[in-house]
């Protein structure tokens, strides 16, 4: 079955490789966007020789102004008319680098809410014009609740949530579809090394059920499913007592 | 501002890491790149490791780290013309085959399990059922990309760097870490097999079968039962199969198809009585009554290369204290009677075996530390027990004795001294080893254990 094209921005980590992979499995052509097109091209052809569908790579730095509206164009001269938009841009960094070192604040905080937004913006007003299609962005747990060992990047996530959200409302009359993604933690470089972690996911069935969301266009959903209920629990602590955990 | 790799690759620290076998245990510091660029030696000795399935220590790097190449696993590049197909060389041959298979291409030569990764097949030289007519694994490998020790790369083909080339092949990794490689994929007509079980009641009939010329099929095998004795000594059945042609394929079902049986998985170890000797004889007599009754039939290529794949985590039937697995090969002249003489002193020793596999190898391949010869391989299971690396002992020295040798990729104990009485080409490897990675940065438990590193 062949379905509409994708646009996946900030198709380089291992998370975007694979919903890429899944899309096209699905019967999406995909357009895997980021910095290094040289890496994107092998993801390409992985996913062209695994699912014998096209697989395109499309330049995109979120930092640039315009990026969205320019790849967008880019992208569908070569596709036609984007079905949907995956933002899977964002930078964990070091929480304990980015207090004493402002440049890698303003990173984690750009890389994580700014530039997505941004870039999500002129993605939104093409799809409303158009008055269909969808976006799928890639949030976080951390965003749920501010906590001690990674409030900057869980801010500026919360930020993007909370923009998803506004987005979502102002969309839903157009007819576009807005699908915030909150994983947990993910078993990829930005977790490695940090021990056993609690519902550690596997990229493959993040970015599976990832592609499950969107085909319901479903407004909210946390991977794995039971982190919903974690931070459900989580947000209900007082922040008397919260502030004083070690987390 | 997608996401990066970091600027300091994240090491993590395991109390408890081996190889398939589970035996021996050490700690690992482990890295693991997500992008190729990743993929390169850190700090004074670290290996490429893949999916972990050498039995003993090859992967094991205690004094080290261990790059982890799971994660470099994409499929670069495919000619319909050629076949060639050039992968990461952490994808697995399961990638390949669920690629490829439904497009009409099979691994050239594949072994007992589809869960290794390419750089692994390439660095242990792997064999299959068909060593006979194909070779080993480098034989179809065209060209390969290889990060040296001193950091740099290097595209590496036979033509050009046939040094490099044939000390990489079965060079259990020490030359490099291979990062991309190009393997050329064998055509097909369908995804099914034409089978045929003989059964053997002694030893002596199964040699007579494998030398028989009318049992020559493109993949053969010997099953036999470790555990018999008397005059049922190494009974077993030989097991060939060629590709079916498209009339055999069964009605119904599509020529080309791969839908492997969903995996089961041994959640545990077992306790160590389940190795009981009259329950490992148990097993052996049913599989054996099974196998041998079934005569000639057609069944997908699953059951037939990979009959073990389908229970994930096997390896853990053998209990905590895990398993060492023994397989030489000993040329022609002498090899009935080395076989005879291993398979012989285990069963009297009780060291039970699920698992015997018997085969007849080809002509020898060009790697230098490749493992496979002319003559017969055995491949036993043996679980370990107290005693058994002294008996073991004795079998290296028979299989050195007769001009065989051990297999490196399932190797966890064999002695220096008898390791550099069977492989004659170590010296040239030593040259190589010597000239690429001078200062010994890339190294191994098995590297230091066999003077290789």
């Amino acid at each position: 079955m062949t379905r509409g094209p994708v646009l996946i921005l900030g198709a380089g980590s291992t998370i975007a490789r694979h919903i890429g992979l899944e899309l096209a499995q699905k019967g999406h052509v995909v357009v895997l966007a980021g910095r290094d097109t040289e890496d994107l091209a092998a993801s390409a052809s992985d996913v062209t020789i695994r699912t014998g569908r096209a697989c395109l790579v499309q330049f995109f730095d979120a930092t640039l102004e315009g990026a969205g509206r320019l790849a967008m164009e880019a992208t569908e001269r070569e596709t036609g008319p984007l079905e949907g938009v995956v933002m899977a841009v964002g930078y964990l960094g070091s929480q304990e680098e980015a207090e004493h070192d402002p440049d890698e604040a303003a990173k984690v905080m750009e890389s994580n809410y700014t530039a997505p937004a941004r870039a999500l913006l002129d993605v939104a007003t093409v799809l409303e014009s158009r008055g269909g299609g969808w976006i799928c962005a890639l949030s976080s747990v951390a965003g749920d609740r501010g906590r001690h060992s990674n409030y900057l990047y869980g801010s500026a996530k919360a930020g993007l949530t909370t923009f998803l959200q506004g987005l979502r409302a102002r969309l839903v009359h157009s007819g576009v579809a807005v699908i915030t993604v909150k994983p947990g933690p993910v078993d990829t470089s930005m977790t490695f090394g940090m021990g056993k972690l609690p519902l550690l996911a596997q990229p493959e069935e993040v970015a599976s059920r990832i592609v499950e969301a969107i085909q319901r266009r479903r407004d909210v959903v946390y991977v794995p499913a039971p982190w919903r209920w974690v931070m459900a629990v989580f947000r209900l602590v007082p922040e008397r007592l919260f502030k004083r955990l070690k987390l | 501002m997608s996401p990066i790799e970091p600027a300091r690759a994240k090491t993590a620290e395991v109390e408890r890491f081996s190889g398939w076998g589970n035996h021996p245990v050490v700690p690992a510091k482990l890295q693991r790149p997500e992008r190729r660029k990743g993929l390169r030696p850190v700090g004074a000795s670290s290996l490429a490791r893949g999916q972990g399935r050498s039995y003993g220590d090859a992967a094991l790097n205690s004094l080290g780290t261990l790059v982890l190449t799971e994660r470099l696993d994409r499929l670069l590049g495919f000619d319909p013309k050629t076949g060639d197909l050039t992968a990461e060389a952490g994808a697995t041959l399961e990638d390949l085959i669920e690629a490829l298979l439904p497009l009409g291409w099979f691994l050239p030569v594949t072994p007992g399990t589809r869960f290794c990764s390419l750089g692994g097949c390439l660095a242990a030289d792997v064999h299959g059922k068909n060593h006979h007519v194909a070779g080993s694994f480098s034989a179809h490998v065209r060209s390969f990309e290889l990060v040296r020790a001193d950091g740099g790369t290097a595209w590496v083909t036979p033509q050009e760097d046939p040094g490099l080339f044939w000390a990489t092949a079965g060079g259990m990794g020490l030359t490099g870490m291979v990062s991309t490689l190009t393997l050329r994929m064998k055509k097909v007509e369908t995804s099914w097999m034409s089978v045929t079980h003989s059964p053997a009641r002694s030893l002596d009939e199964l040699f007579d079968l494998l030398d028989d010329p009318v049992h020559d099929a493109e993949y053969s095998v010997a099953w036999i039962d470790g555990m018999a004795s008397g005059s049922s000594l190494g009974r077993g059945v030989l097991m060939s199969g060629e590709h079916a042609a498209p009339d055999q394929v069964p009605s119904g079902r599509a020529a080309l198809d791969w839908s492997p049986e969903r995996t089961k998985s041994l959640p545990f170890s077992l306790p160590s009585w389940a190795l009981h000797p009259l329950a490992v004889r148990l097993g052996n007599s049913v599989y054996h009554w099974a196998q041998g009754r079934r005569g000639r039939f057609v069944c997908p290529i699953e059951p037939f290369f990979y009959p073990l794949d389908s229970i994930q985590h096997w390896n853990r039937m053998y209990g905590k204290r895990g398993f060492l697995q023994y397989q030489f090969v000993a040329p022609p002249e002498t090899a009935r009677a080395t076989v005879r003489t291993v398979v012989q002193s285990l069963a009297d020793g009780g060291y039970g075996s699920f698992l015997g596999v018997l085969k007849k190898f080809g002509p020898q391949g060009e790697g230098l530390l490749s493992f496979p010869m002319p003559g017969l391989t055995l491949a036993l299971d043996v679980p370990m027990r107290h005693g058994i690396e002294a008996v073991l002992d004795r079998m290296d020295a028979v299989v050195a004795d007769a001009g065989g040798r051990v297999y490196l990729a399932k190797d966890a104990r064999l002695a220096r001294a008898a390791f550099e009485r069977m492989y004659p080409r170590l010296e040239e490897f030593r040259q190589v080893r010597e000239a690429c990675d001078p200062s010994s940065r890339l190294g191994s438990d098995l590297a230091r254990r066999l003077g290789l590193a």
